[in-house]
Order: structure tokens, then sequence, then C-alpha cells
């Protein structure tokens, strides 16, 4: 024990070391950066406490992988949440409502009705047959080999996509928030979280996920009172909406030469009515295919489901996790609206343009603006919040990434389940570490990348592969390992090559043809608002002239800085000058595919295990005999 | 200690107190699961394709699609409620009866 203590220490010391800023410019202004790093470290602290006081109470492999089986209901049920509210869903969300209004609020329902497919037909099921991983559902009735081979790809893959896209997101984000370079905070990140995993396993992974559910809840009430208490409740903040300045002036500038003949009260009435972001509906339907069927198939979450001691304990929790969930997502949307109003989406686009920053700001500004303490306290909370969103993540992620590298491939298929307590969880220590590693390094690497699409990509390949298998060998009797593996093997690669050859990808030529004819336009359009800015009346009209000639001079200079990256070069990374495929996200196409692949496979392939245990599987996984068993053998 | 293998599942499943709550289960699940796809997908549909309706104010400020969004997190709610409830009063004591009646078959230890 005194060995795992002083590696503890060492690592907390070492974070402490890492930790020591190098610091650029943010959003937290340099005068109150030491407010940012109490309330970071703070949180920091907590975590490492549970975290120490988990480490005495992981004993065996089970612990590590599962806390025993001993969450409650309600703790899972938050720890759902915390391992679900992704900084994508909490600042990307509140962003997309502050520029985007009514599309941003209709993009957050999928997320939601996402856990009804978890609740009616995974969770409980799960629960009753798996014990650790995804595969071990997969194995129960199939050749367990081949299906913890395809599992483990998957689970990899898709945890990987998943982790790439939280650990450049983070690190964008601390850098933003509060100047720390990037590198440093993808660091800090990966150590945090492997600490939190390495010595504390899911205990500590849980009540990570606990805290921050609690702290991202928390900071989303107190600032929608503050909102309400400024706007009024619903429809007096909806008038408010409508009658705003800034929220008129941004539909104005979306709408374009569309909004000339509208009224301000149009303009505003506007922003609360869909159409403004998503313009090819089949691109959401897609999505919303992705979500609504892949959050039920990502490892992280299932992985969850056997942290309960019973299926009743599962629902409970999904039922728990639905009402944190939806709550939140309630929340943003006067979030959202909130900081449209009170920032406006000019300013938070200024410091970034996806509008991750807009929860942040409202933060800063409800308290009292930038240069006041309660304001900048708000802005660090609301900062530190989102950093402990993205480690709580993290490591629900590299758990699952682990445990199918340690459980299903080393322990499962190359020792062949001939291995002791001991081994297993040194076993699953060794692969987080692995995992750790890998996402630091991949996060270091994919520095500047455009990550975005990697999470729907997630969720499409876990709708495309693992929910068609998992769904299929729980409910359908003639489901076997031949359609397991193809189903994962069609399943996943469709995804990925179908996203590969879409319009998410880069297209240099195009980029080019249009960054050439904004510099073919631009001398001429500068010229004449040289010339305007010349005869302009009043100083009011040359303000804004000088406003349009300085966004002409911007716009060349990036035009022939996308010129110049470019250079000599026209196709995306598959060799394509333009996309092959329409669709930004492949699940409308992938995961009938899926689908598909697993019912032929499974007609095509005899298996006689498979059909002698189904009905071992379908009574156990209805009646749940043996369940508590299930973790202990 | 009775484990899976010497169990005879066969016997278990041909149960016609199993066959009962099978039947009901799958019906139950598999229409709420259809009804909660469908009301999800009405609402990208009805955003692209009828957004006229989307924008009829219904009281003050609020329109269609602001209410349809809405009841998009009632609907998800009420319906993990009403779940919740029929397999709290109906699936588990069902499944609890053949699970003991098993257990106590097969001398299975609580």
């Amino acid at each position: 024990m005194s060995s795992r203590r002083f590696a503890f220490a060492a690592a907390a010391v070492g974070l402490a070391v890492v930790a020591t800023p190098a610091l650029a410019q943010g959003a937290v202004a340099d005068k109150w950066r030491w407010l940012t790093f109490l309330v970071f470290g703070a949180i920091i602290a907590s975590t490492m406490f549970v975290t120490y006081l988990a480490a005495k109470r992981v004993k065996n492999v089970a612990d590590f992988y599962t806390a025993g089986g001993g969450v409650s209901g309600l703790q899972n049920g938050w720890a759902i949440a915390g391992d679900y509210l992704s900084a994508a869903s909490f600042l990307g969300i509140a962003g997309l409502i502050s520029i985007w209004g009514y599309d941003g609020f209709m993009y957050s329902v999928g997320w939601l009705v996402a856990y009804i497919t978890v609740l009616l037909v995974i969770a409980e099921p799960c629960r009753n047959i798996g014990k650790y991983t995804l595969s071990d559902i997969l194995a129960y009735r199939n050749n367990p080999k081949a299906t913890r081979i395809v599992g483990a790809i998957s689970v990899i893959t898709v945890s990987t996509f998943y982790l790439t896209a939280q650990m450049v997101g983070g690190g964008v984000l601390v850098k933003t928030l509060i100047g720390i370079d990037y590198e440093i905070s993808v660091v800090v990140v990966g150590v945090l979280m492997l600490s939190y995993v390495l010595f504390g396993g899911m205990v500590a992974t849980t009540w990570v996920q606990i805290i921050k559910a609690v702290l991202l809840v928390t900071a989303s009430i107190v600032l929608v009172i503050m909102v309400w208490s400024q706007y009024g409740f619903f429809g007096d903040f909806l008038n408010n909406v409508i009658a705003d300045v800034k929220v008129q002036a941004r539909v104005a500038q979306i709408l374009g030469d569309g909004a000339r003949n509208m009224s301000p009260t149009e303009l505003g009435t506007r922003f609360l009515e869909p159409g403004l972001l998503f313009k090819a509906p089949i691109d959401q339907i897609s999505l919303g295919m992705a979500l609504v069927f892949g959050t039920a198939g990502l490892p992280h979450i299932l992985m969850r489901f056997f942290t309960v001691p019973t299926a009743q304990a599962a629902r409970k929790s999904v039922i728990w996790a639905m009402a944190i969930i939806g709550g939140f997502y309630v929340l943003t949307l006067f979030l959202g609206m909130g900081s449209a109003m009170k920032v406006g989406a000019d300013q938070i686009r200024a410091i970034d343009p996806g509008g991750n920053m807009a929860a942040p700001l409202l933060a800063q500004a409800l308290g009292g603006g930038a240069d006041s303490l309660l304001g900048n306290f708000m802005l660090a909370f609301v900062a530190a919040v989102a950093f402990a969103t993205i480690v709580a993540v993290v490591a629900g992620l590299v758990l699952a990434a682990a445990s199918a590298m340690a459980h299903d491939l080393y322990v499962g298929v190359i020792r062949e389940e001939h291995v002791t307590q001991q081994e297993q969880v040194r076993a699953a220590r060794i692969a987080t570490v692995i995992v750790g590693a890998m996402a630091i390094a991949i996060g270091i690497a994919a520095k500047g990348q455009n990550v975005a699409h990697l999470v729907a990509l997630a969720f499409a390949v876990a709708a495309s592969a693992n929910f068609p298998c998992v769904l299929l060998t729980l409910y359908w009797k003639r489901c076997n390992t031949g359609g397991i593996v193809a189903g994962m093997i069609i399943g996943t690669f469709t995804a990925i090559i179908l996203v590969l050859v879409s319009p998410n990808m880069t297209y240099p030529k195009a980029l080019k043809a249009a960054a050439q004819k904004v510099v073919d336009a631009s001398p001429a359009k500068i010229e004449k608002l040289t010339g305007d800015l010349a005869a302009a009346a009043d100083d009011a009209a040359k303000a804004k002239v000088q406003k349009a000639k300085a966004a002409a001079e911007k716009d060349l200079a990036a035009a022939k800085g996308t010129l110049d990256k470019f250079k000599g070069d026209d196709t995306s990374i598959m060799g394509l000058e333009k996309p092959l495929f329409e669709l930004r996200n492949p699940g409308l196409i992938s995961i009938p595919l899926g689908f598909l692949a697993v019912i032929l496979g499974s007609l095509l392939y005899r298996d006689k295990r498979a059909e002698d245990m189904w009905d071992e599987l379908y009574a156990r996984q209805n009646t749940g005999i043996l369940a508590s068993k299930a973790a202990a053998h | 200690m009775a484990d899976a293998s010497q169990m005879d599942w066969k016997a278990i499943v041909a149960d016609p107190r199993f066959h009962a709550l099978h039947r009901k289960k799958t019906v139950f699940l598999w229409g709420l699961m259809v009804f909660s796809v469908v009301y999800y997908f009405l609402l990208p549909i009805g955003a692209a394709y009828f957004q006229e309706l989307f924008r009829i104010k219904v009281f003050g400020p609020v329109n269609v699609g602001i209410l349809f969004a809405l009841s998009e997190f009632v609907v998800a709610w009420g319906i993990a409620f009403f779940y919740a409830h029929k397999a709290n009063a109906e699936f588990d004591p069902a499944a609890a009866e053949i699970v003991r009646d098993i257990e106590k078959k097969y001398g299975v230890k609580k």
C-alpha cells in the first residue's frame, strides 16, 4: 500500500509542476487569473481527495472496472449525466443557441431522446447479462474470441474518436479561457484523468463524474436564475429576445439581403423560428439517427450499467439521468438566448467563432462585467466547471477503452481467461496507462485540426456497429457469431469511410476557388469603400464605412492565407477534389447497413452455441436470474 | 451452488408465466420505442418542411416550433415515467415470481 501512496503523491506533485502555467491571452484577464486558478485548484483538490479515498477501495478487478457493482441508482444517474454532458454539449449547445437561436435548441433534443432507447431496450438486459465490457454481452452466446476481438476494435475506435475530440476541444477551451498553452493543458487533462483512473478505477471515475455533474447543474441553475431575474421568465423572456437589438442585428447579419424588408420585430421573431442554421434537413435526420441509436452503443455509457447491483437500479439510474440531462438542456435554452442578449453574438464569435464562450461570457457579464470581482469569479467558476467536464468525460472514455484492451483482448483472447485477480488488475492498470498516454499523444498531435465532426463520427460508429450487434444478440434468436463479426466490421468501416469522403473533410480545391474569388473581387471593393470613406457625410457614416473596409481587408488577408496554405495541394486526404457523399453524418446509410450485415451474417453462418445459449440468455436478460452473481464469478 | 450450465433453461423459457411476461414486455417496449422515435423525428422533419406551421404563434411570443421542441422533453420524461411505473408494477413482480421458483428448485443462494 505504501508504494501506491507514494506513487499517488508523486503524481500529484508532478501535476502541480506541470500546471505551473505558461500564460498567454485568454478570456480571463491577467489580473483575475489567480481567481480562476483558485477555483481550478479547489476542484482538482476535491477530486484528488475522492481519488485518494477511492484508491483504498479498489481491491479486485470488479472494483476497478465496475466499482464492485456497488453504485446506487441515484448515484449512477448523476454519473451518467457527468459521463455524457461533454464540453461539446455544455458549452457547444449554449453557443449554438446564442448564435443561431431556435435551431440550436432543436439540436439539443436528440441528445435526451437518445436515452429512451437506452432505457427501454438496452440498460436492463445489459445489466443482467454483462460483466465489465460491451464485448461481454456479445461473447455470451457467440464465439467469445471472435466477438471479443471485433468488439474491442470497435470499442477502442469509438472511444479514440471521442477521446480525441475531447482532448483537442479541452486543450483549445482551456487556452481560450485562461490562455494556458495548448500542449500544457492537454498534458494536465491527461495526467489528472490518468491519476483518477489508475489509482481509483471506476470508484474514483464515478465520483469525479458525480462531482462534475453537480457542479455543472448548480452553475447552470444559478446562471439561469440570474438571467430570469433580469429578462423575466418564459413569455417575458421570449418577448425580450424578440425586442433585443443585438438579437435583431444578428438575424439581419445571418439573412443578409433577405432581411432588407423586415421590421426589427420580425427580425427578432425570426430568431425563435427554425431554419437559420440548418439548411439540409436530411443531415439533421441522419445526425438524429446517430444520436438516438448511437448513445445506446457508446461503450463508456454501457459500462456505467455494470456498476449498479440490479436491473431495477439500472432503470432508476437512466430515469435520473434523463431528468438531469433533459433539465440541463432546457436550462441551456435560457443560457443561450440569455447570452445572445446580454453578451451578443458578435462578441461571442469574436473570441470563438463556434460560440463555445457563450456561457462563460454570460457568467462574467451577469456578475457585473469584465472588471468586477463577482463577474470574474463567476467566469472562473464556469471555466473550472468546463475543465472538470472534460476531465470527467475523458476518464470514463479511458476506462472503457482500457477495459476493452485488458479484459477483452488480453484476458479474454490472449490468456483465454486463465489469469489471477492480481494479474487482471495489473493488466487493467497497464492498459489505462497505455490508453492515457495515447490520448495525450493524439491530443498534442492533433493540435489545430478540426475535430468537431469526430464526436458525431463516434456516435455514428456506435450506432452502426455496436448498437445493431448488442440489440440483435439480446433480442433476435437467430443472431450469431457470423452476424456479430460482419456487423461490427461493416458498421464501423462504412461509417468511417463515408465520413472520409463527406463534406466534413477539407477540400483544398473548393476552398482555393472561393478564396481566389475573394482575392479577385477585393481590390475593387476596397477601392470603392475608400471612395465612400472620403465622401461620408458625418462621423457615424464614416465609422460604418471604416468598419466595412476593415472587414474587407481582413477577408482579403484570410483568402490570401488560404491560397498560401493549400499551395500545390488540390485534393483532400482521400485524394478527392470534392466530396463523394453529401451527408455530413453517415448514420442514415451506415446504420441500416450495420443492421443488414448482422442479419445476413447470421443467416449465412451456422453457430450451434449461439442457438443453444439463446434460451439461457433470453431468460436471464428478461428476469435477471443469477444477475447478482454475474459480477462475482 | 448452482451455476448457469446446470440449469434447464429450455424448461424455464417454456414456463407459461415466462412466455406471458416476454409477450407483454415485447409489445409494450417496442410499441413505446417506435412511438418515441417517430415523435422525435417529427421535430427535424417539421422544422425543415413545415416551417410555416412552426412559425404560427400560439400565445404571446411562443410559436408552434418552440412548443413542439419543449413537448419533446415532456414526452421523453413521460415515456420514462410511464415505463418505470409499468415495470415496477407488472414486469418486476412477474419476473421475481419466476426467479423465486427457479432459485428454490436449484438451491441458488441469495
